[in-house]
């Protein structure tokens, strides 16, 4: 079964937690990343009330370095960055149960990897 | 109430997140996989409020630390961690840490390359010949202890008084403009300390607990809890409650993520907090939104406090404060409606000249709305909450005598008597001047107050090199403070080499209270409590063989922290829990539990929440809220047409606390350069691109920045980062690690506080700003090179 990370990224606070985190697991150099933030904003719109007034988004992106884990998902155990989210808003699991989690309310996306 | 029901060990709520796999109910110590795995709860160093985040360390057999890792075991953070201490490792095998006590002549101060090499017992020798040099000659009154913040040492009170026994622990920040105004606003008001949101940390259900409630209405005023952690509270706790359903009020001058997500969003102009805050009780007032019942009975002076507030209605607060005025309303009713409502109020409060007004008008919305003492609304210590760390061993190790000559006690009593602190200006004074009497020997506990806490930091350089003739620097790394004064070096324990206790939010409302275990040896260090314990015995054995008799230094540190003396047994014992939840009981002052004496109602001489304040009237202070507008501003046009922006500094940031951290490869790369951050608009009209280097300067000073242009802030205003240093760069004077270079605090005055000594304009000043031809860009590469190779 293909596995993934499936985000809540309506509540990723770009706190950088995933990005340390898979950097030391990884044990990567200088400049890599097995996951790195991106960031839209801060900016306002014109036509959205608040709590949407303003963009403010971040969202990490998964790179070739990332193995899902596999040292600590093979014994069970989460992904590094999913354990250290300080939002909580990182799931790991089969993709397909993952999929069932995006429910419209929350804004998600589903990061799966190559195998 | 038992001991042991006091610090019972915490039970654990699981994440969503966390797999069914997890080290949940595991010991304080464990093995696997061939390591040996210590569950601990840090505090410092490296710096952080006292948070207290499960952590668990992973050490091999040849007892390296080999990784870290949240602990799923701490009810409040559930294994979640910060990046400061997922980067722990690289912080402590950093191969600039130093590792063995280090000396160097006088006449050398500010040569980097001049330190050489000692025992801890040549240290200790030499700071006992200068130490009974010194205070033959000028008194003990002549040593300043340099306190800083987040570190146990800068609050270690004892260094002062029972180490050195001088009257001057100061905390060297222009108005003390850091937490204690707060908590002295709510001790002269309240009669209590900090009042904490309630986060439900302390019960063991946690949010689903049956005694709470959840927080309808959260205001986040002047606070940026997620970056930091601040003030001992584990910020994503926001993120927790809003994810069940908690609406946020956000009142701050720049865009946070927070408030990129709140119902309200009141951006209002720097320093004008109090006009706000009065507006809005005006509004709970006239349009009766407020607890009658809580008003009635444990209110002094609503009656006064309305009146005052009536002389600022929110039309008027409105053009004060640059907000639209139904915002003002919204926000108001808004507040008033949460059902429970909280607000999480932050360093703006200290760090304006108006800060304690500031801070009466929130204790006062969390009163009249009958929030305190409620679940899901402001929790409240008990009457016997909070470890005495400030006047422990004072009255042996200092005494009435030398009490009377604090500097600044004099004049600013509400100040130095609240904290036992000399009054910060007053220092510089004296060290500036020699009135009221020479200062003469410094030390340096956990404080690199020459990046970070001391305003035109080049003024207070110059005096402290010049006044001290002795000066001890105790320390991880090397900085710009004691590289430029000191003689002395004394390396310093991380959290992952020492025992020690950790109490959520410097102890005043505790929610849990968690333990550290030493992991690992690293070099030749020790431990705040260790250095006082040792140093203190050799410089004033008749005292503490005699008069203080700890049969340890761990004794020492289970008496100062726990309030025992079993030679570190009860310490040992209820630190195999790691982390405790206190057990806490809402609406205390109904049951007797707030004052001494065990009578209803709270500590203040009406026994009510005053409004009208007896205290401030006492010390000759307005009893009742009032707003000034910042010294620097808009009220001064003519200094406005030279420096037209409005600065507010230091928002915290993710990758450091205050000056550390910069030489941790993985935290600097999230931050490489110091940042200013410009609105689009304004950065057009100076011809400032996003990311160029830009000056910026005041009446008192300036420094250079990189521009982040951004709608973060609006027009009128810029944002500045504090406490940079380049560890990278030459350490030798002038360069001293470049620190003066890129230092924000050049900017910002010393002498511009409150009545009552407390504040400072750190986030309502005002520059001009001016784009420069040269770059200033962190070169990475040389910063991997130098820091990155761990030893
Ligand atoms: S799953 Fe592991 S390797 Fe992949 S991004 Fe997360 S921490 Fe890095
Ligand atoms: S750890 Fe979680 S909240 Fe923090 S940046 Fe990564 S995804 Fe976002
Ligand atoms: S907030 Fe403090 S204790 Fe918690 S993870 Fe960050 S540095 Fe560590």
């Amino acid at each position: 079964m293909t596995k993934g990370i499936l985000i809540n990224y309506d509540y990723c606070t770009g706190c950088h937690s995933c990005e340390v985190a898979c950097k030391k697991t990884l044990g990567l150099p200088e400049g890599e990343f097995g996951i790195k933030l991106t960031e839209v904003g801060p900016y306002e719109y014109t036509d959205k009330p608040a709590p949407d007034h303003w963009e403010w988004t971040w969202l990490p992106v998964i790179t070739k370095a990332c193995d899902l884990c596999m040292g600590r998902t093979t014994k069970g155990k989460m992904p590094s960055c999913v354990q250290h989210c300080q939002a909580w808003c990182m799931y790991y699991g089969d993709v397909e149960d993952l999929a069932k989690k995006m429910d419209g309310k929350t804004r998600w996306a589903l990061l799966a990897t190559r195998e | 109430m038992s001991e042991d029901d006091f610090f019972k060990k915490a039970s654990v709520v699981k994440l969503d997140t966390l797999s069914d796999v997890n080290d949940i109910g595991k010991p304080w110590r464990y093995e696997e996989d061939g390591m040996t795995v210590t569950r601990t709860s840090p505090w410092s160093p490296p710096g952080c409020h006292p948070v207290g985040c499960g952590l668990k360390l992973y050490v091999d057999a040849e007892g390296r630390l080999e990784r870290v890792e949240g602990d799923e075991n701490n009810p409040v953070t559930q294994g979640r961690l910060c990046p400061r201490c997922i980067a722990l490792k690289d912080y402590i095998y950093n191969p600039a840490r130093l590792l063995h006590p280090m000396k160097r002549d006088p006449k050398d101060r500010g040569n980097a390359d001049a330190w050489e090499t000692i025992t801890w017992d040549e240290a200790f020798d030499i700071i006992k010949a200068e130490y009974d040099r010194i205070t033959a000659q000028y008194g003990r009154e002549s040593i300043v202890v340099f306190a800083g913040t987040g570190r146990e040492g800068g609050t270690f009170f004892p260094f002062g008084s029972m180490c050195f026994g001088t009257p001057n622990f100061c905390y060297t920040q222009s108005g003390y403009a850091c937490y204690t105004p707060r908590l002295a606003a709510i001790a002269y008001i309240g009669g209590t300390t900090y009042p904490e949101w309630d986060y439900a940390g302390a019960l063991p259900g946690r949010w689903d607990d049956p005694r709470y409630d959840l927080t309808e209405v959260l205001l986040i005023w002047g606070k940026a809890p997620l970056e930091s952690s601040p003030d001992g509270f584990f910020g994503h706790a926001v993120i927790d409650a809003m994810r069940r359903g908690t609406r946020l009020i956000v009142i701050d001058p720049r865009v946070t993520w927070l408030s990129s997500r709140a119902d309200i969003f009141l951006q209002l102009r720097a320093g004008t907090d109090t006009a706000l805050g009065m507006a809005m009780l005006d509004i709970i007032i006239s349009e009766d939104l407020y607890d009658h019942d809580f008003v009635s009975y444990w209110c002094y002076g609503f009656d006064e406090l309305a009146e005052r507030c009536s002389t600022m209605p929110p039309e008027k607060a409105a053009t004060i404060c640059d907000v639209p005025v139904e915002d003002i309303y919204a926000a108001a009713r808004m507040y008033a409606a949460g059902n429970p409502a909280a607000i999480q109020w932050g360093l703006s409060a200290d760090q304006k000249t108006n800060g304690m007004q500031h801070a009466q008008v929130i204790v006062s919305l969390m009163a009249i709305t009958g929030n305190l003492d409620a679940p899901g609304g402001q929790l409240l210590p008990n009457s016997s909450a909070g470890h005495n760390e400030v006047g422990f061993g004072f009255d042996k190790g200092v005494g009435d005598d030398l009490l009377a000559k604090m500097v600044g006690l004099d004049q600013y009593p509400a100040y130095c008597m609240v904290i036992l602190n000399a009054q910060a200006d007053l220092m510089l004074k004296a060290l500036e001047t020699g009135e009221p009497y020479p200062i003469k020997m410094g030390f340096y506990a956990g404080n690199n107050l020459m990046s970070c806490t001391s305003m035109e930091p080049e003024r207070w350089h110059d005096a402290i090199v010049k006044s001290l003739e002795f000066c001890i620097g105790f320390d991880t790394f090397m900085n710009p403070s004691i590289e430029a004064s000191c003689d002395i070096f004394l390396p310093l324990k991380t959290v992952a080499e020492r025992d020690g206790t950790v109490f959520t939010h410097y102890a005043p409302c505790t929610v849990t209270a968690g333990f550290m275990h030493e992991a690992i040896t690293v070099g030749d260090c020790k431990t705040d409590y260790e250095l006082c314990y040792e140093l203190g015995r050799h410089l004033r054995p008749e005292l503490w063989d005699k008069e203080f008799n700890f049969r340890s230094a761990k004794e020492f540190m289970e008496a100062l922290r726990l309030g025992k003396r079993e030679e570190g047994r009860y310490f040992d014992k209820v630190a195999e829990n790691v982390v405790c939840q206190i057990p806490i009981e809402y609406y205390k002052y109904e049951k007797g539990l707030m004052r001494e004496d065990g009578t209803p109602g709270f500590a203040t001489p009406t026994g009510r929440i005053e409004l009208w304040s007896t205290a401030f009237h006492g010390f000759g202070e307005d009893p009742l809220p009032y707003y000034e507008e910042p010294q620097f501003g808009p009220a001064d046009p003519e200094l406005m047409e030279e420096y037209p922006l409005i600065l507010t500094t230091g928002a915290r940031t993710t990758a450091f606390f205050h000056s550390e951290h910069r030489q941790v490869p993985r935290l600097r790369a999230l931050n490489p350069d110091p940042i200013t951050e410009i609105n689009p608009v304004t950065a057009q009209k100076y011809g400032i691109a996003d990311g160029q280097w830009v000056r910026l300067s005041s009446p008192f000073g300036e420094c250079v920045q990189k521009a982040r242009v951004s709608e973060i802030v609006d027009e009128k205003t810029v944002h500045a980062q504090h406490a940079w240093w380049f560890p990278e760069e030459e350490g030798s004077e002038p360069n001293l690690y470049g620190n003066f270079r890129s230092n924000i605090n050049n900017l910002l005055p010393n002498f511009h506080f409150g009545k009552l000594g407390f504040g400072a304009p750190n986030k309502c000043f005002v520059c001009k700003i001016e784009p420069i031809e040269e770059s200033y860009d962190t070169d990475m590469t040389e910063v991997w090179d130098k820091f990155g190779k761990l030893v």
